[in-house]
């Protein structure tokens, strides 16, 4: 991409957000009683107290790791749709590791989640595997295994790791040695940020830097030339959806061991479609990844605060977040702006080019 | 077993089946619709949701049960214009719009009902009626027969009598034919005419409104409220549903029967000892596995095609398989 | 004309977005009640002046008259309602339909809200009766032989009211006895008074369905004549033919051993017919083996099948001994081939990607570009850089999209990477088409320069000037069979040439053997 498209992209990213904020900011005016103190507690709410501020942080941890799941799978133009079953279901065998293990401190959450992220890997492989076999949609399969992954789930903590006497459907205890350390003290935020962090970079690396991820790339932008560049393509269609499984996985144990002392999620958490939101923004890019899940996770915990101080549902962020998809991905939105680029650098280049 | 087995052969077990199915195959005709014009529906799921609500507040603002279920078809409808408007007019990926409306929907809805009702779960608060069962004169005094047949909510049957109106809508006249000619070879059917843009918005539409009739039926039929989600990938188990069915408003039903089936079993398998996750997971793994079966039989049916045809000498059409 | 003129069209000139100049200021008519053959190379501006005809193109300049009334054709809706039908090569049928549906789609008779299907079956039956052009009405067109699609297609064009109807290369896709068949029908038509305007390569199937014949070369018409009034000969002079001689400058060829080996070759395409039919030759070291012929002989196919993008279904190929059935694309990479392809924006790039992805697809992997886990950055994009330098590529950065450059500076993206991988074997199909003079005259010295450098190229051009001018010996192809040999391309006439690339005149299997070097 060139600084002007970079640059079309940004103002692109921009205005369609500016949009859905206005859309949030009508709602706002016409369900609350008292818009502006609704609006502040959206807004700025978040970063109102320490607390709040640890939220987000709190909250965008899981966003990057399905966002960038998704990103690799979406680079493939793979529409594997498992992150949200591979981040459920990777925490499950997580939970199973950190309540049936005994292991010394440090290697038990290794383990758990090595464990839970082999688990998701294998997970959004599946689908793979059945698309490049048979030709089944990932897509249609991909949803289905993520209720499969579900109900399995449920399954084996009920029947399995359910502590019986905490009353709700929750497991045991993990063990103390399986949790992750708290960084950040009067937070949930553990150590775990920092293996958000690494996987940015790794991540970012994998895509642009090694042969692996530019065969992702270049199998998404066109699978014919990729083919007929000698590329395996069929090999690259799995394993970037194994990937992708692996760090949804690896974002669910993260999730569960950072934040939680016993599996207690009694429906799917819905990151998985989250990252499809963080995906786009970022435009499938690791290092945009980060920025996208704050704001995402910002834009979550603003309404959070909100819909607790005022009288509007937090709910009404799901209509934000449908609307930047929308336009996000729209091909004709700004189009015409796109184009008139496009001419100049086209006709600049082609000048430039004259004067060799 | 024996028991499960005298569960699965009792009549009320056919009843069952057939009152689980009815908003599948509401959903899974919707997704022949659109999928006969070319354009996957993934937005079901969300559309289903939406007339739920739109039908439990309607029906509870006007005191009519009939002015709820039009509602619902209305909300079915226009969010199907929505969906059309987004991947034809704005040129989003379909797939990306449809994501989007059912993360709206699924939102959105709670939103709303919060709202309306004031709670973010359950919509007891309102009045909302259901639509009436039908006892069929002449069936229900059939032994076994009438206890499947008989009795079962009036969207029960409009469900069946669907799959007849969408088979004589997609093979009888003259829009269904240009909506199958569209979704196959657009640009055969702009060579004679046909404005392909104005089909697929049709079928849409229609997709979306009978994606409604069967949100209207979770909360009007099935039980008597909207829940959060209480669609509960339904819309997603029709477009594995169609699929599987091959793309056929008969395949369709039966596929949906299938459902309709493990989903029975799963609520008849729950009274008993079998962990009910497990017993929940049943229609989800049915429909993966008859995903499966159907394209391994299709490709081997288009492998036998080929052969018999002598190699055609494609490795590009053996390997694409990053295209989509 | 006389009385009888049907229609015409005056001045037509016709200029594409990237400059190509199709149609030169062309004066074409049709007389009512004939069979009129267009013939001309690919490229000769038929297919244009066609679709300008039924307003799939706009002229930009001249004008069409119908029974000398000037009409506007806009659209093919216009035409269409001008009584002007067109069946086209890839046929405009929706598979899962019957015949019948096929036929009345768009324009259904109904009876209520339904589709009144007996009408249409008694439609298509009647009028299948009428021009004898039988159509099982009830019959799924997927099932249906290509010939009897054609034949709907046809009746497609006779139930929207059409008199004059434009076949284009009709009997590309058809058996000897279907064309057979078609031709009865077509006479049948014009005896009942339709006119049709028929679109070939073929001077034989001219010669005896038409009346008048139409030759254009180079995007202007070269005369229209009786056909009875000259023969096969000199319409394929006044076809085949160069207008300007390009030359590129090279020394004489001094072959070594043998690079290609291609031995009774056999490849289908995908309407299953032999699109290569036992074909044998060689190329060697420093030698660049041109394959004339006007295109869709099976030069496609047989490239296809080299490169590993297609089957091979018998015979053999080896590159340098190492025979490349059942290799993949990588290893047929390895073994030393590169491949221009003919579709550029399909298999030779990817363009929403960078200059430098697309530059480094093939050899992203070599030792020289990655390490064991990483990219060496540096040393991609220098040699982007360099191969930007050295092909002359007009981009604004290494990172700029390929799909915003011109014509010829994709092309010269896709000939830098595939020349710069040090090719043993370069396979060229259409290495210049549809691009400007400038990159056209450089990868033409740059073939040459790897030639003398000791690559053995296959060049496949439907470009005479191009393919007599830059290899060193050429082969025909018609039908699939290698028809003559020339061991020195510019030794060959070209009028000669046309005889044999139109199938009127086929060497001795002992002549043509010669380009067989064991």
């Amino acid at each position: 991409m060139t600084k002007q498209q970079r640059l079309f992209e940004v103002v692109r990213t921009g205005l369609a957000i500016l949009i859905a904020l206005v859309i949030a900011l009508v709602i706002i005016l016409v369900v609350s009683d008292d818009p502006g103190d609704a609006l502040y507690k959206f807004l700025l709410g978040p970063l109102g107290s320490f607390r709040h501020f640890g939220n987000v942080i709190e909250l965008m941890i899981p966003l990057v790791f399905t966002g960038i799941a998704i990103s690799i799978m979406f680079s493939a133009a793979q529409f594997n749709l498992g992150a949200e079953g591979g981040f459920f279901i990777g925490a499950i065998a997580t939970a199973f590791v950190a309540i049936k293990f005994n292991l010394p401190p440090v290697i038990h959450p290794i383990v758990a989640i090595l464990f839970g992220s082999l688990v998701g890997s294998l997970f959004c492989g599946i689908p793979a595997v059945l698309k490049v076999k048979w030709g089944a949609s990932e897509l249609v399969s991909s949803l289905m295994f993520n209720y499969i992954a579900f109900f399995f789930g449920l399954f084996l903590i009920n029947y399995y790791l359910r502590d019986a006497s905490a009353g709700a459907m929750v497991s045991f205890l993990f063990k103390p040695t399986a949790l992750l350390p708290k960084l950040v003290p009067k937070t949930r935020i553990s150590v775990g940020i920092f293996a958000a962090v690494a996987l940015v970079a790794v991540a970012a690396l994998f895509m642009q830097k090694t042969r692996w991820g530019f065969r992702i790339r270049l199998t998404g932008a066109n699978a014919k030339f990729s083919q007929y560049s000698g590329i395996d393509t069929n090999a690259v269609v799995v394993y970037s959806q194994v990937i992708g499984g692996f760090i949804a996985g690896l974002g669910g144990s993260i999730e569960l061991l950072g934040m939680y002392t016993r599996f207690s999620w009694q429906n799917l958490p819905g990151y998985g479609w989250d990252g499809v939101i963080v995906a786009i923004l970022a435009r499938n890019n690791p290092l945009f990844v980060p920025i996208a899940a704050f704001f995402l996770a910002y834009l979550r915990i603003g309404a959070d605060i909100m819909s607790r101080y005022s009288d509007v549902p937090n709910e009404f962020v799901a209509l934000i977040q449908g609307t930047i998809i929308i336009l996000i991905a729209a091909s004709s939105f700004l189009a015409k702006y796109r184009h008139k680029l496009v001419f100049k650098e086209a006709t600049r280049a082609v000048s430039a080019g004259g004067d060799r | 077993m024996n028991q499960v087995l005298s569960l699965i052969f009792a009549p009320e077990f056919g009843y069952s089946v057939l009152r689980v199915t009815t908003p599948i195959l509401f959903a899974t005709l919707g997704a022949l619709i659109a999928d006969k014009a070319g354009v996957t529906n993934i937005a079901l799921e969300g559309i289903m949701l939406i007339a739920a609500l739109s039908g439990v507040v309607f029906s509870a603002i006007t005191g009519s049960a009939g002015v709820g279920l039009l509602a619902a078809v209305a909300a079915g409808g226009l969010v199907g214009l929505f969906l059309a408007y987004c991947a034809l007019k704005l040129r989003t990926d379909i797939i990306l719009s449809g994501i989007a409306i059912n993360l709206m929907a699924s939102g959105g809805t709670v939103f709303a009902l919060f709202l309306i009702a004031g709670d973010k779960g359950i919509s007891s608060s309102l009045a909302s009626k259901v639509l009436p069962k039908l006892t069929i004169p002449g069936i229900s005094s059939i032994p076994v027969l009438g206890t499947i047949l008989s009795g079962h909510n009036v969207l029960t049957y409009l469900a069946l009598a669907m799959v007849a109106v969408t088979f004589v809508f997609l093979y009888k006249t003259p829009i269904g034919l240009r909506i199958r000619a569209v979704g196959e070879n657009p640009n055969a059917a702009a060579s004679v005419g046909i404005g392909v843009t104005k089909i697929q918005y049709m079928a849409l539409a229609l997709s979306g409104m009978m994606a409604g009739l069967g949100g209207a039926y979770m909360s009007m039929g099935y039980v008597s409220w909207f829940s959060k989600n209480m669609t509960a990938g339904r819309g997603f188990i029709a477009l594995a549903a169609e699929a599987m069915g091959g793309a056929t408003p008969l395949g369709s039903l039966l596929t949906s029967l299938l459902f309709g089936f493990f989903d029975a079993l799963s609520n008849t398998l729950q009274l008993m000892k079998i962990p009910s996750e497990f017993v929940n997971m049943l229609p989800y793994a049915a429909t993966v596995v008859g995903l499966v079966v159907y394209t391994v039989q299709k490709t081997r049916r288009e492998r036998v095609a080929r052969e018999a045809a002598g190699p055609t000498g494609n490795a590009a059409a053996s390997g694409n398989g990053a295209t989509r | 004309m006389g009385m009888d003129e049907l229609l015409r069209m005056e001045g037509i000139t016709k200029v594409y977005p990237n400059g190509i100049v199709a149609n030169k200021n062309v004066d074409f008519s049709v007389r009512a009640g004939e069979i009129h053959g267009l013939v001309g190379e690919n490229g000769a501006g038929k297919s244009t002046l066609m679709k300008i005809l039924f307003g799939l193109n706009q002229a930009e300049e001249g004008r069409i008259t119908l029974e000398g009334k000037e009409i506007r054709v806009d659209s093919p809706y216009a035409a269409i309602g001008h009584g002007i039908g067109m069946v086209h090569q890839h046929f405009m049928l929706v598979p899962s339909l019957t015949a019948a549906e096929n036929l009345v789609m768009g324009l259904e008779p109904r009876k209520g809200i339904y589709l009144d299907i007996a009408a249409a079956i008694r439609t298509t039956e009647e009028l299948g009766k009428k021009y004898n052009l039988i159509v099982d009405p009830k019959a799924t067109v997927r099932d249906l032989p290509v010939g009897i699609k054609q034949r709907l297609e046809i009746l497609k064009a006779l139930f929207r009211g059409a008199r004059i109807l434009i076949l284009d290369e009709p009997t590309a896709v058809l058996t000897p006895q279907e064309t057979e068949e078609l031709f009865s029908q077509l006479k049948l038509l014009r005896e009942q008074g339709n006119t049709i305007v028929f679109i070939s390569h073929k001077l034989n199937e001219i010669k005896e369905l038409c009346d008048r014949v139409t030759i254009m070369r180079s995007g202007s018409v070269q005369g229209t004549f009786d056909v009875s009034s000259v023969d096969e000969k000199d319409i394929s002079r006044l076809m085949v033919g160069r207008d300007v001689i390009l030359e590129v400058e090279k020394d004489e060829a001094e072959p070594a051993e043998t690079v290609l080996k291609v031995r009774g070759l056999v490849v289908f395409d995908r309407f299953k017919k032999r699109a290569v039919d036992g074909v044998s030759f060689s190329v060697r070291r420093g030698e660049i083996l041109g394959i004339a012929g006007v295109e869709g002989n099976g030069q496609g196919e047989l490239v296809e099948a080299i490169t590993g993008l297609g089957a091979i279904a018998a015979g053999e190929v080896s590159v340098n001994g190492k025979d490349v059935d059942g290799m993949s694309i990588r290893e047929i990479r390895e073994a030393g081939v590169c491949h221009v392809p003919e579709d550029r924006m399909t298999y030779g790039c990817a363009p929403n990607l960078g200059v430098e992805a697309n530059l480094m697809s093939c050899n992203h992997d070599s030792p020289e570009f990655t390490g064991p886990v990483f990219l060496k950055g540096k040393e991609i994009r220098a040699n982007s850089q360099r191969l930007i330098a050295e092909y002359a590529v007009k981009c604004s950065s290494p990172l700029q999209e390929v799909g915003m450059l011109s014509g010829g500076n994709i092309q010269k993206v896709v000939v830098a990477r595939e020349f710069s991988s040090g090719p043993s074997l370069i396979v060229a199909d259409q290495p210049t088409r549809g691009i400007d003079v400038g990159a056209t005259e450089f990868i033409r010295a740059r073939l040459v320069e790897l030639r003398d450098a000791g690559a053995a190229v296959l060049l496949v051009s439907a470009d005479l000037n191009e393919v007599m001018e830059l290899s060193d010996s050429l082969i025909v192809m018609y039908g699939g069979k290698i028809r003559a040999y020339a061991p020195d391309a510019k030794a060959v006439g070209e009028e000669e040439l046309g005889l044999y690339m139109l199938g009127l005149k086929n060497q001795s299997s002992e002549e043509i053997a010669r380009v067989v070097h064991d």
